[in-house]
């Protein structure tokens, strides 16, 4: 494809690392769809309109997986060849197991009492928790290099994405 | 070098002429047109100075068609071949509409689409939308003296993939070029913003005569970013009239009661809605066709009371398209209303105490949408020079494919920014097993039964392998009018069988040459000359936009010999598009276009540099 030779970070002119500014990346993002998008090439020769689709999806794609840590630091693994095995290494250290029950529980038991403070409540603890583990994959990955390290903390952070989508689906229901 | 560049006698070589482009808004039961004149958005009035055209088409005994007020005057007399807010139609099979019983048409069960039995024939929601439109392409053209280059039409947010291809095919048959699918809250955001020039996150709460919207937009610098979109494509004002409807028939101990006399309580009832929305009673008269006498006096707050379960209908869908967003009600900076249906102060008051905050409703709401889609049509027709107009807009529903047991998995989630593309790979499960069929859906729940159904194929040719070692990629691409195409192939044998998949409910170029030629009722030579006309077209347009490329980067970015081939390319089309061959046209357009490929990709290459060009030094923390 067009673009193969620029990873994510390049295409927004970032450095390729964890710790990214957003600001810029949303900055950067908006300029290049402004010069790349279809609206801008609608009266273009065919060639022209495939490649701005293409680039404009390449653009979305991007952004999406930069703006989001989990995704950036899969994508970070990814470039440099490591596979977070995510849906086959389910092995996690004891205490985090235990830390997962503890907040499914506590959902569980929120839901079951319709009490939406008390899953806000968890969704913000949910994410305090989620900063730390941010905190760490900067470490992991800008400073230390240590993949597989990076590797286990990416999967921790699906495990407590997972379950902060199921506690907004469960307070969405529950607002209906 | 530098290449002295010559007009070709008889070519125009101005830059900026000025191309016709207009917006539609095609509304359940009004529809406008717009355009840009002078830097100004203007809405085009008939011969009467009317700026609605009621969304109403009239098959007349004499073979005749009637749209917009005319027959809308003869709902009540005729009302099974008057055809009344299509829209709720649009790509929708005859299980999909709600309170189908309470409408006057006779409808036929089409696989796909649903279609009504007229004295004119039976006809798709497509023909009866193209109706409406050529009647607006027309009053557009008279009104700018020319033909048009196209029209961005605008549809809800929360419209799916079957219901915009229908909206593109009825464009398409009313023979408009459609320049983009615009989302009516993305429109009338444009209008709002750039009359007002608002910055920040603003909410968009759109309740039209059929269709309720609500999106939730970022506007930084002319970027219109859409965060979040929700919605009901089956709510509107059009429900309000049939709730006052169903009081008249309780209050008057009606028995069922005929089409006619359907359509004139449905009018009342739409009148006295209309009249509560500046005071406190309204009195409902009419005669049925047996002489019975309805005479009834509806107060506001019975009106409330009848209408409070639909009001609500509309704030889950708000509150939803918050969540998704990732936003609070402190990060509204203002609600924008649009929709005639936002008239009535219950609704107001609603979304008043929801936000916190008085919505915004300084433009007419019945103009709105067609104003942002004028704005979007002129930037897409490249009148506008500036480029700091974008409209970022994102897909309303999760595409998805069935899997086993009929379960959906999600491909693409809703409120992805369009473009956007996702491939999936599959593999098979039984022993040198050749064929494979995926089925795509739309919509956000767990079972495939109760989404819609966008699209069944058969991928065949895949080569016999043991069960699990077939890799096979489907790729789903959403393009930026939000429509879906789909491709496939297996890729470990080295065997690509690529596909490209239209939705079974699209109609195809031969079913659309055949409508407008039925429409036409005349010879097979109109249909030559239109294909010829059309080839024509498609030349002239890929010359100016090749001449154009060429005047700001041909010498930049090519070398005399390629200059040079593209050149005589050229020429050779441009007398190809002299004489009569429409497919020797066609052959020409796509060879000229395989010989500016590479142009285009170094032009593409060039412009995303540029965008980025000399920001690392001053924004880039290293």
């Amino acid at each position: 494809m067009h673009n193969s030779s620029r990873n994510h970070f390049e295409l927004f002119n970032l450095p390729t690392r964890f710790a990214i500014d957003l600001s810029t990346l949303d900055q950067h993002y908006r300029k290049l769809q402004s010069a790349v998008h279809p609206d801008r090439f609608a009266a273009a020769p065919a060639a022209e309109r495939l490649h701005s689709m293409q680039l404009a999806t390449q653009a979305n794609e991007a952004y999406r997986t930069l703006k989001d840590p989990t995704a950036r630091a899969r994508y970070l693994l990814q470039i440099n060849g490591v596979d977070t095995e995510e849906e086959s290494n389910t092995s996690m250290p004891a205490e985090f197991l235990v830390l997962q029950m503890e907040w499914r529980e506590a959902m569980e038991d929120a839901r079951a009492q319709h009490d939406i403070p008390a899953l806000d409540k968890l969704l913000h603890e949910m994410q305090q928790e989620s900063k730390t583990l941010q905190q760490h994959l900067h470490w992991a990955l800008d400073e230390k290099k240590a993949y597989p390290e990076a590797a286990e903390t990416v999967r921790k952070l699906r495990f407590l994405d997972k379950v902060r989508d199921d506690i907004q689906q469960s307070i969405s229901k529950l607002e209906e | 070098m530098a290449l002295l560049q010559i007009a070709e006698p008889g070519m125009s070589a101005a830059p900026h002429q000025h191309r016709l482009a207009v917006g539609i808004d095609l509304g359940t039961t009004n529809s406008l047109v717009a355009t840009v004149r002078s830097g100004m958005g203007t809405v085009l009035l008939d011969e009467h100075g009317h700026a609605l055209l009621p969304s109403v088409v009239r098959y007349l005994p004499d073979g005749q068609v009637e749209v917009g007020y005319a027959a809308q005057a003869q709902q009540s007399l005729d009302p099974q071949n008057t055809i009344v807010s299509v829209k709720r139609l649009m790509g929708r099979g005859i299980h999909d509409i709600p309170d189908i019983g309470h409408l006057p048409y006779r409808f036929i069960d089409a696989p796909g689409m649903v279609q009504v039995d007229t004295r004119a024939g039976i006809k798709s929601p497509v023909e009866i939308s193209a109706g409406i439109l050529k009647v607006l392409k027309n009053r557009a053209e008279k009104a700018l003296g020319g033909e048009l280059t196209g029209a961005v039409i605008t549809v809800p947010a929360y419209f799916d993939d079957a219901q915009r291809q229908a909206t593109k095919d009825a464009a398409r048959l009313a023979g408009l070029t459609v320049l983009r699918l615009l989302n009516e809250p993305t429109a009338a955001a444009v209008a709002y913003g750039l009359d007002n020039g608002a910055e920040g996150v603003y909410v968009v709460y759109d309740l039209g005569g059929g269709t309720f919207d609500i999106s939730i937009l970022r506007l930084s610098k002319g970027v219109f970013e859409v965060l979040a979109t929700n919605g009901d494509s089956a709510l509107g004002g059009d429900d309000f009239d049939r709730r006052i409807f169903c009081w008249v028939l309780e209050q008057c101990k009606l028995q069922p009661i005929s089409p006619e006399d359907t359509r004139l309580l449905l009018t009342k009832a739409r009148e006295a809605k209309e009249w509560l929305t500046d005071h406190m009673e309204a009195r409902l008269t009419g005669i049925l066709s047996n002489g019975e006498v309805v005479d009834l006096t509806l107060t506001s707050a019975v009106f409330n009371e009848l209408t409070r379960p639909l009001v609500g209908k509309t704030l889950g869908p708000t509150r939803k398209a918050l969540r998704d967003a990732g936003l609070t009600l402190e990060n509204i900076k203002g609600v924008v209303m649009v929709g005639g249906a936002t008239r009535m102060p219950q609704i107001r008051l609603a979304v008043a105490e929801l936000f916190q905050q008085e919505p915004l409703t300084n433009l007419d709401p019945d103009k709105v949408v067609a104003l942002g889609a004028a704005i979007q049509a002129n930037v897409l027709a490249g009148n506008r020079s500036d480029d700091d107009l974008l409209l970022l807009d994102v897909i309303p529903l999760s595409l998805g494919l069935e899997t086993m047991g009929g379960l959906v998995e999600k491909v693409i989630p809703r409120n992805s920014t369009l473009p956007v593309a996702r491939a999936q790979d599959f593999t098979t499960f039984k022993d040198g097993q050749t064929a494979m069929s995926i089925h795509v859906v739309q919509g956000e729940r767990e079972l495939v039964s109760d989404c819609r159904s966008l699209a069944r194929f058969e991928l065949r040719g895949i080569p016999p392998m043991a069960a699990g070692a077939a890799r096979i990629r489907v790729t789903f691409q959403v393009d930026a009018d939000g429509l879906l195409s789909v491709s496939a192939r297996e890729q470990s044998s080295g065997v690509e069988s690529n596909i490209v998949v239209k939705p079974s409910y699209g109609l195809s170029e031969d079913e659309i040459l055949n409508m407008l030629q039925a429409s036409f009722a005349s010879a097979e030579n109109d249909k030559q000359v239109r294909a010829l006309r059309e080839a024509q077209v498609d030349a002239e347009r890929l010359l100016e936009a090749i001449t154009a490329a060429l005047d700001k980067d041909g010498e930049a970015l090519l070398n005399p010999h390629e200059l040079q081939a593209i050149q005589s390319q050229m020429d050779a089309l441009r007398a190809l598009s002299r004489a009569d061959d429409s497919h020797a046209i066609q052959d020409a357009v796509e060879s000229l276009n395989q010989a500016t490929e590479y142009f285009a990709s170094r032009r593409m290459d060039a412009s995303v540099k540029q965008a980025l060009a000399g920001k690392n030094l001053n924004t880039l923390e290293i």
